[in-house]
């Protein structure tokens, strides 16, 4: 029977992947608005515009749901995370505030493409540096009394930082490619995401080989999740190569969705290494059993809603009108 | 400019901005939902137009109240740790329950804006409902947050730390009725005056325009109800105060003498005798506490507070008077769109709502001061060790300036702008 702060910060997590997964996915989208060229340069960016339009704002809400969550269960961790990634969070939340507003400016003719574009490339970054921190035990620094520098800015500004932030990046990009080869029957535009699902993934896999090698920070990632990962990168490379798409989508969520749950485990039982963990961290029973709750209740109301709203957008892919 | 004091500006910054947008997607649902009803039973083409132009503005100004909103759940810890380490345990409640209720609002406004094809006409009315429902309740919540830092409760204090800890208790603490009526009350009244203002501003100068004498005539249906029951949730909330933060009512007022019989002070020097007393106590001899019973680094800025007070009230009651007129004009059954001078009262109480709604703020949040939690952690004590907060506050001030620009400009284009016929 796992306890009840592991209950929450599994909870905490599962949020996170959705947001991964889902708000993820719709900075990637950005990303390849960003890169948009060839022929169909401005279909590809109306196809990105139309996947995003209806569900960016449900999908953003998960991150909100998982800093909420984090608080109340976890207080002094989301107190040591806000002081320690001051500056990258900040950053981040300027990010945040940008793509969303230049998106809806954009979709209602407002011009604003390329600080959509340029910001869903910048906060995907912020957002691996932060947690490449909280990885490497960095976030830390901020609550020792140091000179500005170490305190502030070496708790998150290291060559290990950016590589998450770039590998979140390119996971992002990944999934968002997947996707849109599914929200299309355009031929032609299908290819265009196809390839470029393909790049992004062996960008992943190449990224994810190395920076393991490569970074004595990285966690000790368990055996079984990296087998399940690599299969799941197998079964999305497979599917892309034989245009098999429902199915390359389902592989490639899965694939990122054990990237986050290998990261979990492998920091398990610490919220924040070295010293802090789930357990230490946790708020008062009475707390964490009325979080619990909220999230039942929540989720009772929650899960039918985003099943239709899923099912009104995302059902089957159509054309473009 | 000393970190705590560019922290606190910061917050004010951010609060003051969201709010707006905040407010507008807790009301804009009310009239897009009034509209489309009509349009249903109607068949009036103008009112189907009316609805997919307010769908449109309400999508620009949820979207960024959500970021404005993501940027807030954030800030109570990178400017504030110490008060979220303290208060998370407790006020995380209402904060996971707004979570929840904000994201059942994105979702349905997703289906209200994009599924006008997709959806039946009914499932389209109905997560319209569901918009406005969520809306209201994720601001309720919040507000139940804010309304626990006045009237902090569901704790034992030793030592600085909080023992025995009961968030349901904390949820039901005394300011939480009287904060979100009247906040939910000023979301209506100043939402609903602020599109009627604008049309009646735009009727003005095209008369017969069908179109904005619909719009003009939803705006002011939601608008002005509320606004005339604002008062009432006034002095439900001025009673609460001057009972359990007697400290914000003296400054509230600029009563520096505790005293019997107390008058009410309006601006620099006219006073109204036994009035105070009268309002807060429903009594005209009673004592009311003044800012001599607290020690001198315990006052909020007094005079801050009662000017912002000061402004509230009387925005408040401009906009309720002009609630009244609409109601009397309703009774006689007069043409609003006709009366030249009711128009323009209505154009100059479009803004009155929001700047009401922001004084208010400024008295609840000022007025509380130096506490972040009334009597537990003072803000000095709970800001971040992070130096430079110059920096994000000038960052983020200058964001949100652009952004606000940017917002108005493109309403004024897209949705103001009378159709062509």
């Amino acid at each position: 029977m796992p306890s009840l702060p592991d209950v929450l910060a599994a909870i905490i997590l599962a949020a996170l992947t959705a947001y991964v997964l889902l708000g993820g996915a719709d900075f990637g989208g950005g990303v390849w608005d960003l890169l948009a060229s060839g022929p169909r340069k401005t279909r590809q960016r109306d196809l990105i515009a139309h996947a995003i339009g209806p569900v960016w704002e449900a999908n953003h809400v998960w991150l909100i749901l998982a800093i909420v969550l984090l608080f109340t269960a976890f207080p002094r961790a989301f107190a040591t995370i806000a002081v320690g990634l001051h500056m990258p969070l900040t950053l981040m939340l300027i990010g945040i505030v940008l793509r969303g507003s230049a998106f809806v400016f954009q979709s209602y003719g407002g011009g604003g493409g390329r600080v959509f574009a340029t910001a869903s490339l910048v906060t995907p970054i912020l957002l691996g540096v932060c947690v490449g921190a909280i990885v490497s035990g960095t976030v830390w620094f901020g609550v020792r009394d140091g000179p500005f520098v170490t305190s502030f800015v070496r708790s998150w500004f290291t060559p290990f930082g950016f590589a998450v932030g770039i590998f979140t990046l390119a996971c992002f990009a990944f999934l968002a490619a997947v996707y849109l080869t599914v929200e299309s029957k355009d031929v032609e535009l299908r290819e265009d995401f196809r390839q470029r699902a393909m790049a992004a993934g062996a960008t992943v896999v190449a990224m994810a080989v190395i920076g393991l090698a490569v970074f004595p920070q990285a966690p000790p990632v368990n055996a079984g999740v990296v087998a399940l990962t690599a299969a799941a990168a197998a079964a999305a490379f497979g599917s892309l190569w034989r245009r098999r798409y429902q199915r390359a989508r389902i592989a490639a969520a899965a694939q990122v969705a054990l990237i986050v749950w290998g990261w979990g485990i492998a920091q398990y039982p610490y919220l924040l290494p070295p010293d802090l963990t789930i357990a230490a961290a946790a708020a008062p029973r009475i707390t964490l059993e009325l979080a619990l709750i909220a999230v039942v209740a929540g989720a009772v109301v929650l899960f039918p809603s985003l099943y239709y709203l899923m099912r009104v957008f995302k059902g089957r892919s159509e054309s473009l009108e | 400019m000393s970190d705590v004091l560019a922290a606190r500006s910061q917050m004010a910054v951010s609060l003051a901005f969201h709010i707006i947008f905040a407010v507008i997607g807790i009301a804009m649902p009310v009239l897009m939902v009034l509209a489309e009803r009509r349009w249903q039973r109607t068949r009036d083409p103008v009112y189907l137009d009316l609805a997919k132009r307010w769908a449109r503005g309400t999508a620009i100004l949820f979207a960024v109240g959500a970021v404005s909103g993501t940027v807030l759940s954030f800030e109570l810890g990178l400017l504030w740790p110490r008060f979220m380490e303290l208060a998370g345990p407790i006020i995380g409640m209402p904060f996971s329950l707004e979570g929840f209720a904000f994201f059942t609002e994105a979702i349905f406004l997703g289906v209200y804006l994009y599924g006008w094809e997709k959806v039946s006409a009914r499932a389209h009315l109905l997560a319209g409902v569901l918009v406005a429902v969520s809306g209201a309740a994720s601001g309720i919540f919040v507000v139940i947050a804010n309304a626990w830092m006045n009237t902090p409760t569901g704790f034992t204090l030793t030592n600085g730390a909080f023992s025995s800890i009961d968030p349901i208790a904390a949820m039901a603490t005394p300011a939480a009725f009287p904060q979100t009526l009247h906040m939910t009350l000023a979301a209506y009244a100043a939402t609903g005056l602020g599109v009627a203002g604008i049309h009646a501003f735009l009727l003005l100068r095209n008369r017969t325009s069908a179109f904005h004498r619909a719009a003009f005539s939803i705006g002011l249906a939601v608008g002005a109800p509320a606004a005339v029951l604002q008062p009432i949730a006034g002095d439900i909330a001025a009673r609460y105060v001057a009972r359990r933060q007697p400290v914000k009512l003296a400054a509230m007022e600029a009563l520096y003498e505790t005293r019997a019989g107390a008058p009410i002070t309006i601006g620099p020097g006219i006073k109204i005798p036994y009035a105070l007393s009268l309002l807060a106590f429903h009594d005209p001899h009673a004592v009311v506490q003044g800012l001599d019973a607290v020690p001198r680094d315990e006052w909020p800025n007094v005079p801050l507070v009662h000017v912002s007070f000061d402004v509230m009230v009387a925005l408040g009651t401009y906009i309720a008077l002009v609630g009244l007129w609409a109601g009397w004009l309703a009774v006689r059954k007069r043409d609003f769109a006709t009366h030249r001078r009711f128009l323009w009262v209505l154009v100059i109480a479009a803004p009155c709502g929001f700047l009401a709604l922001e004084a208010g703020w400024m008295v609840t949040e000022l007025g509380r001061q130096p506490w972040v939690i009334f009597g537990v952690l003072k803000t000095a004590d709970a800001v971040t060790p992070m130096p430079g907060l110059m920096v994000p506050f000038t960052a983020i001030t200058l964001l949100y300036c652009a952004l606000g620009v940017i917002v108005a400009r493109l309403l004024a284009r897209f949705i103001v702008r009378s159709p062509r016929t």
